[in-house]
């Protein structure tokens, strides 16, 4: 059977390049890199290459770069360690944090976390029907203890893309203007393959991003911090990462994400203008089938990731019935969330819920090929006909 | 974004071949469970065939708008009432329909509560029919 992965946003395959770049670190290379000897060393250099590697991509220096465990626990890091810092340094002021309703579930949640301590106070900004926030919207929401804006990038559902720098280049006027600081982060996890990523340009002081979404392997990532913002670590043990996170470093998979940082900067231009093709044509044809709607952003949009809204089937069941064809996609219904919640994306958006269930999304690679889509869009029309015609007529 | 990796092949079989799916033209029972907004709609359709003063399940039809185990649940029940006696058909619980399907992800156990309301219905709306 034809196999045709089209949930890319969930995961990639390791690029073989970057498979090459670490086997030397799974085989003979194996040292700890905070011992002494040559194993140590050779460990050491190959994780501060890498650092170089990632720093490049991001318009910075190595030493602002620390390595995680994967986009999550950058964000978390970045959210817990920077709130602890600044009540750290005033005692009396309860901060106030900035984001959106159409995050990733790794801020929203800690963002929740926070607030649930009492910690913090949090502003979710709403966002219009094609998920883009409102500047003026975000500046009627600072307060005078406002200290962080986190925004994602690219949404990972939808593919909207959110206008980063100029949100940037405004908090930075703002910062400057009422003579204290409000720390900007974003959640580039979507973007590093497609988009920009320089962190001056974009005017951010936190950056996290993931391996397992650019070729790399899962369990790695990295955070950007810009040089001044502090936090205080969240997970105790060791002098590792510039005392920011104890353990012993993922060397192998770090290395593996310096490799596809290179890559995927490398080849950003030519695979952006080849996937935002293929997706053109992806979008224009799934468009065909009757009572199908396009989510998320008509053109401010990532090239990779395509959403709809599909009107009496149900999200999951085109799932199975797709992989049974041989098709990976995904979906934000209700019935595959586990938690019985539709997208809160969709209902940020203001999707009613009846739609949202018919949630949908392909998301495609610089790997994804003309074929594939053709294929998909052989298939799909057939999958939606079949459900529908199961459904009760006239509910 | 899914768990459909947690579905049996039981499941699995009856999401690719939905056993008695459609509808029956005049039915002596019909019933809807579910709605739009809470995702799955189930809809049943009976036909009751009474001999020595027995009832027995003749045939029974579904429509389903949901997920797998929306679908699979309500294929399931499908196969387990047809040609049973009406009052055996009334005895099956949601659990009983888990468990015909090699069970159910627990987040999906409420399709195998709607499956089992749509049959108690269905039962219902023909007892109605018949009395009137």
């Amino acid at each position: 059977m034809k196999k045709v992965y089209l949930d890319n946003a969930a995961t990639t395959p390791v690029d073989p390049e970057v498979l090459k770049a670490m086997l030397p670190y799974l085989k003979g290379s194996f040292g700890n890199p905070s011992s002494v000897h040559s194993w140590g060393q050779q460990a050491r250099r190959a994780i501060e290459k890498a650092r170089d590697q990632v720093a490049d991509v991001l318009g910075t220096k190595s030493r602002r770069i620390l390595f995680t465990s994967g986009a999550t626990e950058s964000i978390n890091f970045a959210h817990k360690g920077l709130i602890e810092a600044i009540i750290r340094k005033d005692k009396r002021l309860k901060p106030h944090i900035i984001t959106s309703s159409i995050e990733h579930k790794a801020v929203l949640e800690t963002c929740q976390h926070l607030e649930k301590k009492g910690l913090v106070e949090v502003t979710y900004l709403p966002v219009d029907k094609k998920s883009l926030i409102e500047i003026e919207e975000l500046e009627k929401a600072i307060r005078p203890e406002t200290v962080l804006v986190s925004l994602i990038y690219v949404n990972n559902e939808v593919g909207t893309i959110q206008p980063i720098k100029e949100i940037g280049q405004r908090l930075a006027e703002i910062s400057r203007k009422r003579k204290k600081k409000i720390y900007f982060h974003t959640d580039a996890t979507q973007a590093v393959q497609y988009l920009d990523c320089r962190v001056g340009w974009l005017g951010v002081d936190l950056l996290s991003l993931s391996g397992h979404k650019l070729y790399a392997p899962k369990g790695v990532g990295a955070l950007y911090i810009r040089q001044g913002t502090s936090l205080i670590r969240q997970q105790d043990g060791g002098g590792q990462e510039h005392r920011l996170r104890a353990g012993t470093e993922n060397v192998a998979s770090i290395v593996g994400l310096g490799r596809a940082m290179t890559l995927v900067s490398q080849h950003q231009a030519t695979n952006s203008k080849k996937v935002a093709r293929l997706k053109e044509k992806l979008v224009k044809g799934v468009l065909e089938i009757p009572k199908i709607e396009l989510t998320g952003h008509p053109y401010q949009s990532a090239p990779h990731i395509a959403s709809f809204v599909v009107q009496e089937a149900e999200g999951e069941a085109i799932l199975l019935r797709l992989s049974d064809q041989g098709v990976a996609a995904s979906s934000g219904s209700a019935c595959t969330s586990g938690l019985l919640q539709p997208s809160h994306v969709l209902m940020a958006m203001g999707v009613p819920v009846e739609k949202a269930h018919g949630s949908l999304r392909f998301s495609l690679s610089k790997n994804t090929t003309q074929k594939e889509v053709d294929y998909l869009l052989k298939v799909l029309p057939g999958v939606i006909k079949q459900l529908r015609a199961m459904a009760p007529k006239g509910v | 974004m899914t768990d459909f990796g947690l579905y049996s092949q039981k499941v699995m079989d009856h999401v690719r071949r939905p056993r008695n799916m459609g509808e029956i033209k005049q039915p002596d029972g019909v019933a809807t469970v579910g709605n739009r907004v809470c995702g799955d709609i189930m809809k049943l359709y009976l036909r009751v065939e009474k001999k020595k003063g027995r009832e027995r399940v003749k045939d029974i039809k579904f429509q389903t708008l949901g997920c797998g185990a929306a679908i699979a649940t309500s294929s399931m029940i499908t196969t387990m009432v047809k040609g049973k006696l009406l009052t055996e058909a009334a005895k099956i619980t949601k659990q009983a329909v888990a468990e015909a399907l090699g069970g159910l992800p627990a987040s999906k156990m409420h399709c195998s509560l709607l499956a089992a309301e749509a049959l108690k219905k269905v039962i219902a709306d023909y007892h109605q029919k018949n009395r009137s």
